[in-house]
């Protein structure tokens, strides 16, 4: 096992999920790159068509299968692709969120975020703070589902 | 199990540099599925292409990925690609290893188990994906416009021109719109008939053009390309092929009634044409104030109508047509200022709106084209103006500005010295605003050779004292207070929508902000489209504006409408939901959130325990979803699902990113 993956270790990097609108945060991730800006590699982002598409089930699972910090990114409250689509994920996800706490789980393990597609900048300091942040509050040892490890550690 | 090959661009260096090629192949080739490898310098070249053609066949590939640039810069192009090689072009996915990855990270040891991870991702998906063909409708080559103000009217014959059939649907017995009631137009102060009737005249003589006044919309069903619509021809009682417009029946016609486009300050006859240019001129019988109509006798304009073209048997007629794109141009109203009680509207006869006011300058107005006083048929020496009646004003009016009454108000100072030169204007306002083209020019000039007051600062109160008014202010500037003796107030009431706007949104199937203008599709990047596919919007019925914005709008409207009617068939989204209607309990939670009325609730018949069941489930119009999505995450049975981002497709995702843990 690489140092990476030893959470006991000083060095342990926490994985960072990312679920990004197609239209506004993951154009924005897009103008993260082309403008050369970083942020850490812990992000690793899943392409959705809106944050209304967003399902508290794929939360759940990256939690699960071992994420220490799920993103939502979506385009600004009104200027949504789909028109109303991030109404319904903003009113969606804030309640699960506040799920979260209620079943004993840090809340601010998930975070939802407004990125637009011109806002690179916004785009790498987000994953920069919610990495840092996922870092300092250590891994996700409540969520993750023990049998989906034994699986993984076979391979 | 599915074949997959995954292709990897070097992109130059640019990728190359920060991800370790070498040991992406190696570990791309233990994914699940995966059946070939292969890497190129530049995939999106011409030889990267072929590569892939080239090993779809060899390696009999029923999916590729690709781990490139952003999927929102080359997913066409290698889409493209495979289809060329036989495969359905929704087989293919990118992994997003440039900008998402190589691009944002320095560390090769940290780029590299990430990228991998992207592409293990991608890999999953494919995995899953599905063939998937986007539902392809039939356009009929017929447009519709509702409403033939200067919008509609600009609308129709960029359509028309470019060679499309297109109807104008206007309620009031002519086209024309609020322009009609307008002297003269700011900022190059044309008259506006002038500019306006020859282009009444040329959508009503082009051969491309069938104008249906007196008409409203009934029904809209259907969906871009087809939309089935349902007009009722508000019966005239005359009959529009004899009569010549001669006028004779209105000279003759002895019952009067306000006339609604003189606002009510002038009376027309029970039969009339509202104002001497209509288009077409031809008259209609109002049954409301018809003697005939009311009481039975009178019948002198059939009397008079030299070619008998009076019918008082005209019924109503309803016509049925199809579409294949709608423009709605049903442009906007004045708000009638009657609450804010310190301006006394509705109380005294020289207290007017801006609209009001305009009239006063026309020749066949009220008062014959005299700027006087309706109280005393005095021309008014001192004309007290007031700005954003109505207009940002959050307790009592609209939040917005209405956009044209500081240029209007310019404009009727202007007018008003030309007609009354020894008049002085005083314009009280919050602040000036002339944005546009020749705009702050204007106004500069009405305040600066027009000897045109302006003091910023509102005004309280205002009462009548013997044969004038007083206006009691406040400049805000100097913060004195301020008495003005007016003869004659003008407000500057804010634009507001039609008040049917909500009920002509739900007809169409368009959505509204909250004050009831009609909502573009992207404020920024799709300002005449709207969330319906096929229906767009023009004018002044989207917020307030000016003619020169109208017009241009009017123009995109027609510009996309063309577009779309010059295809015979319309390709609509592939990536669409889809419902499972065995497993659907008719909850109808999904048609709640489909902002696109894309999903509607159906019958259906079912055999259960040796008889049959009927129990209401939801069906998805594939030609009206956008696959947004939304609907997928509210249903109960889990049973709507989106294809090409499948509830298992993004959770494979999900599983194959957290791998490394
Ligand atoms: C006092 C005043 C002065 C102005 N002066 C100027 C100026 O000097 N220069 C300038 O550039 N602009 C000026 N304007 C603005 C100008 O009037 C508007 O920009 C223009 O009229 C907008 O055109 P439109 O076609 O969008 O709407 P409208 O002119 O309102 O036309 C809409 C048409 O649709 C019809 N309609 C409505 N509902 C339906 C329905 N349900 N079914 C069928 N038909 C329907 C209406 O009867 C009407 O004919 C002024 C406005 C005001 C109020």
């Amino acid at each position: 096992m690489s140092a990476a993956l030893n959470e006991t270790s000083a060095d342990w990097e926490p994985l960072v999920v990312a679920f990004c609108c197609n239209w506004c945060s993951y154009a924005g991730g897009d103008l993260a790159g082309t403008s050369r800006m970083s942020y850490p590699a812990n992000v690793k982002v899943i392409r959705v068509p809106c944050c209304g598409r967003m399902n508290p089930m794929f939360v759940l699972r990256a939690f699960q299968r071992g994420a220490d910090g799920v993103l939502v990114a979506g385009c600004h409250p009104g200027d949504c692709h789909y028109s109303t689509g991030n109404y319904h994920g903003r009113r969606r996800l804030s309640a699960f969120k506040r799920l979260f706490e209620f079943a004993g789980f840090e809340p601010e393990r998930f975070e939802v975020r407004w990125i637009s597609s011109s806002e690179g900048d916004k785009f790498a300091e987000e994953m920069e703070t919610m990495t840092a942040k996922i870092k300092a509050l250590g891994p996700n040892r409540k969520m993750r589902d023990a049998r989906w490890q034994s699986v993984t550690q076979s391979k | 199990m599915p074949r997959i090959g995954i292709f990897i661009c070097h992109c130059g260096s640019n990728i190359a540099g920060t991800v370790d090629i070498e040991k992406s192949i190696e570990a791309a080739r233990g994914f699940p599925g995966v059946v070939h490898v292969d890497e190129y310098r530049y995939l999106c070249s011409e030889l990267g292409q072929d590569l892939i053609k080239k090993a779809i066949e060899e390696h009999n590939l029923d999916r590729v990925v690709v781990g490139t640039c952003s999927p929102r810069m080359h997913e066409v192009t290698f889409r493209k690609a495979v289809t060329e090689a036989g495969l359905n072009p929704y087989l293919l996915e990118v992994a997003n290893i440039r900008e998402h990855c190589s691009w944002v990270h320095k560390d090769i040891e940290k780029a590299t188990p990430k990228a991998i991870a992207l592409l293990r991702a991608a890999a999953a998906k494919a995995a899953l994906n599905d063939p998937l063909v986007a539902p392809s409708v039939e356009v009929e080559k017929r447009a519709l416009v509702i409403g033939g103000g200067i919008a509609g009217i600009q609308a129709a014959l960029d359509i028309a021109e470019a060679g499309y059939i297109v109807d104008v649907v206007e309620r009031e017995p002519s086209i024309g719109g609020r322009m009609a009631q307008l002297e003269k137009t700011f900022p190059t102060l044309d008259c506006s008939a002038c500019i306006l009737t020859p282009k009444m005249v040329e959508v009503a003589q082009h051969p491309n053009v069938s104008l249906l006044t007196y008409s409203e919309v009934e029904e809209v069903k259907g969906f871009v390309g087809q939309f089935d619509v349902k007009i009722k021809q508000k019966a005239r009682y005359v009959d529009p092929v004899k009569c010549t417009g001669c006028g004779i029946c209105y000279e003759k016609c002895p019952a009067k009634t306000p006339s609604e486009f003189e606002m009510g300050l002038a009376k027309r006859k029970a039969i009339y044409v509202p104002f001497p240019q209509a288009v077409p001129n031809i008259p209609v019988i109002d049954r409301d104030a018809c003697l005939y109509f009311r009481k039975g006798r009178c019948q002198i304009c059939a009397q008079e109508c030299p070619p008998q073209a009076i019918d008082y048997e005209q019924q109503d007629q309803i016509i049925e047509r199809r579409y294949g794109a709608i423009i709605v141009a049903t442009g906007f109203d004045q708000m009638n200022p009657s609450h804010y009680g310190e301006y006394g509207y509705g109380q005294h006869p020289d207290i007017l709106t801006g609209l009001e006011f305009e009239r006063l300058f026309n020749a066949s107005g009220p008062t014959g084209g005299k700027v006087v006083r309706l109280s005393d048929g005095k021309p008014p020496k001192k004309v007290v103006f007031i700005q954003c009646v109505g207009s940002r004003d959050k307790a009592r009016g609209m939040n917005y500005c209405s956009k044209i009454c500081c240029m209007y108000t310019a404009k009727q100072a202007i007018l008003l010295k030309e007609k009354v030169p020894d008049a002085k204007s005083y314009v009280f306002y919050i602040d000036v605003r002339t944005a546009g083209k020749g705009y702050e020019e204007f106004q500069r000039r009405a305040a600066e050779e027009y000897d045109v007051a302006y003091l910023r600062g509102q005004v309280g109160k205002i009462f009548p004292e013997s044969d004038h008014l007083m206006v009691h202010g406040v400049d805000s500037l100097s913060g004195k207070t301020i008495e003005i003796k007016a003869d004659m107030v003008v407000l500057a009431v804010a634009s507001v929508a039609r008040a049917d706007a909500p009920e002509v949104g739900r007809l169409v199937g368009i959505n509204s902000d909250s004050y009831n203008f009609f909502n573009e599709a992207h404020p920024k990047l799709k300002p005449v489209e709207t969330h319906t596919a096929g229906i767009f919007i023009a004018g002044a019925c989207q917020a307030p504006k000016d003619i020169p914005e109208t017009v241009a709008q009017a123009s995109a409207a027609a510009v996309k409408v063309v577009g779309l009617l010059s295809k015979d068939m319309l390709q609509g989204e592939a990536c669409t939901a889809e419902v499972n209607q065995a497993e659907c309990s008719g909850c109808l939670y999904c048609e709640a959130v489909c902002p696109y009325s894309a999903i509607s609730p159906v019958e259906i018949e079912e055999r259960y325990h040796g008889g049959t069941l009927k129990r209401t489930v939801v069906e998805v119009n594939p030609t009206l979803c956008h696959g947004c999505g939304s609907c997928t995450v509210v249903c109960r049975s889990g049973t709507i699902n989106l294809k090409g981002f499948s509830n298992e497709q993004i959770l494979a995702e999900v599983d194959a990113i957290c791998l490394q843990r």
